[in-house]
């Protein structure tokens, strides 16, 4: 239990820094990198609470293709970060009350779930089930069977997205140069080779 | 098996849709008029497909996917009203050239979205279909890429559409922390079980309401109607004026009688409200406008309010004369869009009121049948409008609700005015040019087939009416 503990602070610590540092580093894309950081330290801590399966999504989803996603952006866009960061501070006085407003309303929270007594709420609510072989086995268990309409449905709102997405951005440009190999393959000497009889003196 | 017939609509979509996309991307530059008239055919067999649906209750797919009497006939109306969307289509976006084949698929793609809409027995089903039908319109609404005026629409109905998704989530999660279910029947009961309403689920029930009005386009939430109708190609505003929003209305109507019933007392004062609100500012703002589809816009806003008075009553006549109301509104909606199709000038499309001056004289045949609908608009018996205002208005009357059928009665001839107007325009002003680019003959079938419909309705009323009843039957 302990160790349990102390792994817990330490990831928590861990996404607690990296969070602040990537707003307060100079550099966009080392700020991207402690992103990927915090990302990487709330996977672990959805693995201490057994959820392996968010865990890895979070792995694969935010850290596999949304931070590279930033990543990209941050490197390909020319954005001058020094002037958007200008008067960063002044902002700090409203960050500092949102966060102190944030601060007592856990406070509020804890201070009820702890002093409140009043439990049957609480136990009114369903009870996360213990099933064998974690939940990432639970949900391929229902996700074909019970829920394979709302599978397919989530599925085909995704060739949408993808249709949509051609539809609005792709054009067909002519006269782009694209390599034909067939047509490379295919010339002949006599159509790839002119020979010029080029009188003296002259030059063509 | 069960669950696979009962899905048959949704399945003929997908797959059509999937099968035409790869038609589509392996034929080359001939792909549009082959994947749209396919389309067409895709729609044709799907409604084949309805048609053999059961009219008793089905729930399959684990309690997320319901069929019945009224799942069936909202299908038909909506497969119905895209397929003649694309009928009209296909003519107007060769000539801008927009002729893109994906344009079929999207609309393919949007119609599963509402039949799914339709057939939602589960908020998670809702809000996939709600999510597959808006997507599809975003896209559509800004298929125009090049023009600024479609591309802000698109915009503005993405980001819009997408707030008024989160009030919808944010109600749905609402309605499951306090009934701990999403599945409909489990809601009601949890809604029945205590004697006082729980001010949690009466909370998220105003924010899915919210977000549902959004989607037929119901003031306070109507906004982005008029910008999107108008920067919109034509085609897409006529398929937005029609399919969605009956799919949108059927899915407010399930959720009210499928899922909070019990609530009935606290939702009504919404729906009446919401009733008013649309009818007072579809009549005012339509005064002002000069452009036809901005009209049309706010002659839609009008026409939710006057559905949602048919739900004033709660019970099954009142949902059958709003499904009588719905049919009648897309039919003579698919009409008057297959005549604004058809004012083109060599330069190109007019889109102005002002255009239509003088169509008596100039071309008489559009300019009878532009009357016909805008009289069947504006309620004038013994066109089939009439008949659509006169049952809801009925059903306000039965349930006691005198002041909102007044209130009614007093915007329905404020919103004749307007349509007076453009009649007055095109019989009694001095002519303008000429449109002299004949309609193609996919409009004119349209336009005659939808006017008839319009006039013969008084003869054989009995015909849509009993299906209508008979649909609403299901639902209690």
């Amino acid at each position: 239990m302990i160790l349990h503990a102390l792994t817990f602070y330490l990831f928590a610590a861990i996404a607690v820094a990296a969070g602040f540092m990537v707003i307060s580093s100079r550099n966009p894309v080392h700020s991207v990198l402690y992103l990927i950081l915090a990302f990487f330290t709330s996977a672990a801590l959805f693995v201490l609470m057994a959820a392996e399966f968010l865990a890895m999504i979070m792995l694969i989803v935010y850290i596999g293709a949304v931070a590279v996603l930033f990543l990209f952006v941050v490197m390909m866009l020319d954005i001058n970060f020094v002037e958007l960061r200008k008067g960063f501070l002044q902002y700090l006085p409203i960050g500092a009350l949102i966060g102190v407003i944030l601060a007592i309303e856990l406070i509020f929270i804890v201070g009820t779930w702890t002093f409140g007594g009043d439990t049957t709420l609480v136990a009114a609510t369903a009870q996360p089930m213990v099933i064998e072989g974690g939940n990432t086995e639970a949900i391929g268990r229902v996700l074909y069977t019970d829920y394979v309409y709302a599978f397919q449905a989530a599925g085909i709102i995704l060739l949408v997205a993808m249709i949509g997405a051609i539809v609005l951005t792709h054009r067909s440009r002519p006269g782009v140069k694209k390599q034909n190999i067939t047509e490379q393959v295919h010339r002949s000497p006599t159509e790839a080779v002119e020979l010029r009889d080029i009188p003296p003196g002259q030059g063509i | 098996m069960e669950s696979l017939a009962s899905a048959i609509v949704e399945l003929i979509l997908a797959v059509g849709a999937m099968a035409l996309l790869m038609v589509g991307v392996f034929s080359g530059s001939s792909a549009f008029k082959t994947v749209s008239l396919l389309s067409i055919g895709v729609l044709v067999i799907a409604i084949l497909g309805a048609a053999t649906l059961p009219t008793s209750t089905v729930v399959t797919y684990g309690g997320l996917f319901v069929v019945d009497g009224f799942a069936a006939f909202n299908k038909i109306l909506i497969l119905l009203g895209s397929a003649l969307a694309l009928v009209m289509s296909i003519d107007y976006l060769r000539k801008e050239n927009l002729a893109r084949f994906e344009f079929a698929i999207l609309v393919l793609l949007a119609t599963l979205g509402m039949t799914m809409m339709v057939s939602a027995n589960n908020l998670i089903a809702l809000y996939l279909g709600i999510e597959l039908q808006s997507l599809a319109l975003y896209v559509l609404a800004a298929i125009n890429r090049d023009s600024s005026k479609a591309t802000e629409a698109g915009l503005k109905y993405f980001v819009l559409g997408a707030l008024s998704s989160g009030m919808l989530l944010y109600g749905s999660s609402l309605i499951y922390g306090f009934s701990g279910s999403l599945e409909f029947s489990d809601i009601m009961a949890a809604a029945a079980a205590s004697d006082d309403t729980s001010f949690g689920l009466l909370f998220g029930l105003v924010f899915l309401l919210a977000g549902l009005a959004f989607k037929i386009s119901a003031a306070p939430f109507h906004m982005w109607t008029p910008d999107v109708y108008e920067g919109a190609p034509t085609p897409v505003t006529a398929f937005f004026a029609g399919a969605p929003k009956v799919a949108a209305m059927a899915l407010l109507i399930r959720v009210l009688f499928d899922a909070i019933p019990g609530l009935m007392n606290d939702w009504q004062q919404i729906i009446i409200f919401l009733a008013m609100a649309s009818m007072a500012v579809g009549a005012f703002f339509a005064l002002v406008q000069t452009n036809i589809k901005r009209l049309m816009a706010f002659s839609s806003i009008s026409h939710v309010g006057f559905a949602l008075i048919g739900l004033s009553s709660a019970d099954q006549a009142g949902v059958g004369s709003v499904l009588i109301y719905l049919s009648i509104y897309l039919v003579m909606n698919i009409g008057t869009f297959a005549l604004i199709l058809s004012m083109r000038r060599k330069e190109g499309m007019a889109e102005d009121i002002s255009d239509l001056a003088g169509l008596g004289r100039t071309r008489p045949a559009m300019a009878l049948y532009l009357a016909v609908f805008l009289f069947s608009l504006a309620g004038i018996p013994p066109l089939a409008g009439f008949f659509g205002k006169f049952f809801v208005l009925m059903q306000a009357i039965n349930a006691g609700h005198i002041t909102l059928a007044i209130f009614g009665v007093i915007m329905s001839v404020i919103g004749a005015f307007y349509y007076l107007r453009i009649f007055k325009i095109m019989y009694f002003d001095a002519p303008v040019a000429e449109f002299d680019v004949g309609p193609s003959r996919a409009l004119n079938i349209v336009s005659s087939a939808t006017a008839v419909l319009v006039v013969a309705y008084a003869l054989w009323p009995t015909l849509l009416n009993n299906a209508a009843m008979a649909a609403a039957g299901t639902l209690f």
